[in-house]
């Protein structure tokens, strides 16, 4: 196992394009959060041929919805959600820019034949270490569809967030890999 | 006839207000020590490295009493009532539904009920809960929270299989479940499978049998075996921790089975991830 490597955001084609599947990354910089909700308006509205609440390019989406914050904290547990949900408004999105998207679980073809079109990577983080995560995070706040509550999409600052590629451009996917490196055929 | 033990509702309401905080913010030591000793068996780095997070999360959640995973679910209560005690000052379904309200605000934990699976709102305070009710003897009651994340929820499964499909059939049903869940209900999972009785009693059994303290020997040899070959096939798997590949696909399969009808074998799988919650109470 390599030790990982630090990016810090936003994340360009040129960082794109030296990620692998396999590769465990450290993030640093700007998240955007959506979710089911989020993604559902989002993709709405680019069919309408409006403008996003927020620009997208070269960004990073984490499917999260954290819990509550207690008092003196930044944000509450925030582990990743199932990315799936989100595969049917996936490549709209990708088409206006983004770059990547962090989560866990499969994903459908058609995103990760859209990954590859737009030069976009899927990122893993462990799921169910929401402690764990929440120290990552140094800020949150809300930066569209407010009305969503715990599903406005949040802008996260965050250091040494610990994801790992799961999906890049060259058709690799660590799920399929992994699995198969470790399988015993009986 | 003696006098009957008596119990206020009141309390019901503290207790599984506690319970429901205690069950997301402590991952109980069976629990622990079985990610513990998926760590020394893993052969993958990745998986290894993933287990020490698991236990680093734990700590970090008990000790911060924040929660152990966002989902802090569907709240699942199991309760045992003595058919000996008489509870006072309201009714106990409100006070369970109270407690649950009660422990999701005060623990800052997410509210994830929407209340009508079509109209899909929000009900704002995780209630209701879903409640197993079961009358007992005696004159105490018994009450298990079990938070159910939707991650490995959603990847169960149930099928009503031939009995001519026989102990092979169920084998297959259950490793084809976890095979096709892969990295969704983030593994390393326990298996709660239930055989027989009906279809909604083979489901009830398959999330009771989650209950079992992880590491204890199934009291029945034949599914002692069953689960032993269950967790061997699972693990051939490799899947592996968050399904990034390794050995250790499932920290155990834990089965119950229930007589049937002689034209019936009804399956189900309840998977449940690392993070399998539960805290009990007995009043
Ligand atoms: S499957 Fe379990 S560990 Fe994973 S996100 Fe859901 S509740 Fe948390």
């Amino acid at each position: 196992m390599s030790d990982p490597r630090r990016i810090v955001l936003p994340l360009t084609d040129e960082m794109v394009a030296e990620l692998r599947a396999g590769d465990r990354v450290l993030i640093n910089g700007r998240l955007l959060t959506a979710r089911d909700a989020a993604h559902k308006k989002m993709v709405a509205l680019l069919q309408q041929g409006g403008r996003l609440p927020v620009d997208l390019k070269n960004q990073v989406i984490y499917y999260v919805g954290p819990t509550p914050a207690p008092p003196g904290r930044v944000i509450g547990a925030c582990g990743p959600t199932t990315s799936g949900r989100m595969d049917a408004y996936t490549p709209a999105l990708l088409a206006t820019g983004l770059k990547g998207m962090i989560g866990k679980g499969f994903r459908a073809p058609e995103v990760i034949e859209a990954l590859r079109r737009h030069r976009a990577v899927y990122f893993a983080a462990v799921g169910g270490a929401g402690a764990l995560l929440s120290r990552c995070v140094k800020a949150a706040q809300v930066v569209a569809y407010p009305e969503l509550g715990p599903e406005a999409v949040h802008e996260l600052i965050v250091t040494d967030f610990p994801v790992v590629v799961i999906n890049d451009i060259y058709g690799g996917d660590l799920y399929r890999e992994g699995r198969r490196q470790y399988a015993v055929h009986q | 006839m003696g006098f009957l033990r008596t119990l206020d509702c009141q309390t019901v309401v503290e207790v599984t207000s506690r319970l429901c905080r205690e069950a997301n913010f402590v991952l109980e030591p069976d629990v622990l020590s079985a990610i513990g000793q998926a760590k020394e068996r893993e052969v993958s780095p990745t998986g290894r490295d993933i287990l020490a997070q698991l236990e680093d999360n734990a700590s970090l959640a008990a000790r911060d009493r924040i929660p152990i995973c966002q989902d802090t679910g569907l709240t699942v209560v199991f309760v045992e009532v003595g058919q000996d005690l008489r509870l006072t000052g309201g009714s106990l379904e409100e006070a369970i539904t109270a407690g649950v309200r009660d422990g999701y605000q005060k623990g800052y934990l997410r509210k994830s009920v929407v209340g009508h699976p079509l109209v899909r709102e929000n009900t704002g305070d995780n209630t209701p809960p879903v409640i197993h009710w079961r009358l007992v003897s005696g004159d105490r009651l018994k009450i298990s929270v079990v938070p159910k994340g939707a991650g490995s929820e959603n990847m169960s499964a149930l099928k009503m299989l031939k009995p001519a499909e026989g102990l092979e059939g169920v084998k297959q049903f259950v490793v084809d479940t976890v095979s096709v869940a892969g990295p969704n209900p983030c593994p390393p999972l326990v298996v709660g499978v239930g055989i027989g009785g009906t279809m909604e009693k083979a489901a009830l059994l398959a999330k009771e049998a989650l209950l079992r303290p992880l590491g204890s020997a199934n009291p029945d040899p034949v599914l002692a075996e069953v689960e032993r070959e269950l967790v061997d096939r699972i693990n051939a798997l490799g899947i592996g921790p968050m399904g990034l590949g390794g050995r250790i696909t499932a920290l155990a399969v834990h089965v119950l089975a229930f007589p049937t009808h002689i034209a019936m074998l009804p399956v189900a799988v309840n998977l449940n991830c690392h993070a399998l919650r539960h805290k009990t109470a007995v009043l």
